[in-house]
């Protein structure tokens, strides 16, 4: 497998903390005197640019949160004029305003390169046929993909998301060699494709799938049913969009695009760095973009760090797979779910807010949301009709509200675990 | 002429219904008449007790962790031989009154059969069995039980 830019990807471990530290710093001299949130939050915290003269320096640096960004919507951090903005993208926003997200050229540009070095990981090149499923739109799945396999100048089929028996189609009669999308569309087209007794005729070699948490088995059953290698990609729209980190052909980590980003673990209740090794939530700095750069954000995802050598050749730290979210998210189907928004449905169907927990699990390679809602005094009546009506109500206005179809369990008063402090309202039972 | 039932949420698992009735008998409450109401996730128990004890039958269920409630329901008599419930349900029917669940209830000392019935619309039910000359069993028939 080859490496797009072994000049970078495989820098030594000296020259990678220079480039970072000459990079970070004007980076941050640029936000402070660019973009007022920024010079308010350091003035706060009572750091000046002086002050941060490498990355040794930069816990010395406020922290960005997702409600940062929510605050400023809808683009408030942005460091450059509005005119020198190329391209919007964005999150779903299915809580508050959405997430938007300005590029400048340059960052197209980085963010492109990032996502090349991915494809190039996983044996993307000039002569493979790239079937991007992933959604396009705001959403950086579909575009971030496609610019990437444009820049390797492959042959790009922009399907976005979506009809199944078209995607499959277009894969027998184009001769996809690499699949993008989510894993768990990835597994659905597999079985489509299996039901429609073509597996047999796919040309595919490998597939680039992220956008959602999944595990070595999924993995395994990807690779056994598609006949492919199978890759994590992972990336936030806050940073650039997948990208940010690739899995090589060792499959024992991602290798994080250090030159462009810098990756901290921490601890998500103290803000205190972690060592490398440690599971904790990963915090990252964007050291190049201009456009609407990031400093030390908290990604909210949970994961370890790993800086010993990898045998493909790169020197990149690699973050580990994703065990869980700080907050709770789930992410069902590509959807983003968030305990709230079940919580304020809940309200709406009972006196007293039900006690509830989420469970997603994960059956024949689709995942499923379980909805288990403690029964209260008054949801309860002597006909089993009442309680059916409740659940369906319930389950139709998440449908309404997040956008999926959830099953809706209605189980009895206390039957729920109970905790210490923080209530657990989410059992992800995908992870392994 | 309405008869007191306790209608009681439970888990559809295995042994909550032994659990319910064995909290309850260890208490002293006997039921008259019981009914099961399954899903494949929960269940709804209803029971009928003597009505100086649906106070205390709710408070021992509430105490541990049950959701319970009372309600009414209508109890009639029907004579023991082919069509008699089905003539009682016609009355309904032709009031436009739909059945949410029946039971049986047994009681020693009379000849006919005693058939629970929630009706969609209780207080008109009574009206319609009346004036159709149907009887019900009272409340304080099944005390005396």
């Amino acid at each position: 497998m080859s490496i797009l830019n072994p000049a970078i990807e495989c820098m030594s471990r000296e020259e990678m903390t220079k480039l970072q530290s000459q990079r970070l710093q004007s980076a941050v001299k640029h936000e402070y005197d660019n973009v007022p949130f920024y010079r308010k939050r350091m003035d706060e915290a009572g750091v000046k640019p002086e002050h941060i003269l490498g990355i040794e320096d930069l816990h010395l640096l406020p922290f960005t949160v997702k409600d940062d960004l929510r605050e400023g919507f809808p683009l408030g951090l942005l460091a450059v004029p509005k005119e020198q903005i190329v391209r919007i993208q964005g999150s779903s926003g299915t809580l508050g305003n959405p997430i938007l997200v300005g590029y400048t050229a340059g960052d197209i540009e980085i963010w492109t390169e990032m996502v090349a070095r991915a494809l190039t990981a996983l044996g993307c090149r000039k002569d493979s046929i790239v079937q991007v499923a992933y959604g396009y739109g705001l959403f950086t799945g579909g575009l971030g993909l496609h610019q990437a396999a444009s820049r390797l100048e492959a042959m790009v089929i922009p399907m976005s998301s979506g009809n199944t028996q078209r995607q499959l189609i277009m894969m027998r009669e184009l001769g996809t060699t690499v699949l993008c999308c989510t894993p768990s569309y990835a597994a659905f087209l597999g079985e489509t494709a299996r039901d429609m007794g073509i597996l047999s005729q796919l040309k595919l070699k490998s597939g680039c799938f992220g956008g959602e948490p999944w595990s070595e088995k999924m993995r395994q059953n990807l690779e056994g049913l598609l006949n492919i290698d199978a890759r994590d990609i992972y990336g936030l729209s806050e940073i650039a969009g997948p990208g940010v980190s690739f899995e090589c052909e060792e499959k024992n980590g991602l290798h994080i695009n250090e030159d462009h980003v810098i990756a901290e673990i921490i601890d998500p209740e103290s803000g205190e760095k972690l060592p490398y090794g440690a599971s904790g939530e990963l915090v990252m700095t964007t050291i190049t973009k201009t456009g609407q750069p990031m400093i030390r954000y908290r990604t909210r995802d949970i994961c370890t760090l790993d800086n010993q050598s990898c045998s493909c050749g790169r020197t990149t730290i690699r973050m580990g797979r994703l065990t869980g979210r700080t907050d709770d998210m789930l992410i069902i189907r590509g959807v983003n779910v968030f305990p709230g928004q079940i919580e304020s449905v809940l309200a709406g169907v009972s006196e007293v807010a039900p006690h509830y927990l989420l469970v997603a699990d994960r059956e024949a390679s689709v995942d499923k949301l379980e909805v288990r809602v403690e029964l209260t005094e008054d949801m309860f009546s002597d006909t089993v009709g009442q309680i059916q009506s409740i659940s369906n109500t319930i389950a139709s206005q998440i449908k309404s509200v997040v956008g999926i179809q959830a099953d809706v369990k209605i189980v009895p008063p206390r039957s729920l675990p109970r905790s210490e402090g923080k209530t657990k309202r989410v059992l992800d039972n995908r992870r392994v | 002429m309405f008869i007191s039932q306790i209608s009681i949420f439970l888990e559809n698992v295995r042994g909550s219904l032994r659990n319910m009735t064995e909290l309850l008998g260890e208490k002293g409450i006997n039921l008259l008449a019981i009914s099961i109401a399954d899903t494949s996730g929960f269940g709804i128990v209803r029971v009928i007790v003597n009505s100086n004890e649906i106070e205390r039958t709710l408070k021992i269920l509430q105490e541990a962790g049950y959701i319970a409630k009372p309600n009414r329901v209508i109890c009639v008599r029907v004579p023991h031989k082919p069509m008699g419930l089905a003539k009682v349900l016609a009355c309904l029917d032709e009031a436009s009154i739909s059945v949410e669940y029946s039971y049986s209830f047994y009681k020693s000392n009379f000849n006919d059969a005693c058939i629970i019935i929630r009706p969609s619309d209780l207080e008109r039910s009574v009206n319609v069995l009346q004036s159709a000359g149907i009887s019900m069993v009272s409340q304080h028939e099944v005390d005396a039980f």
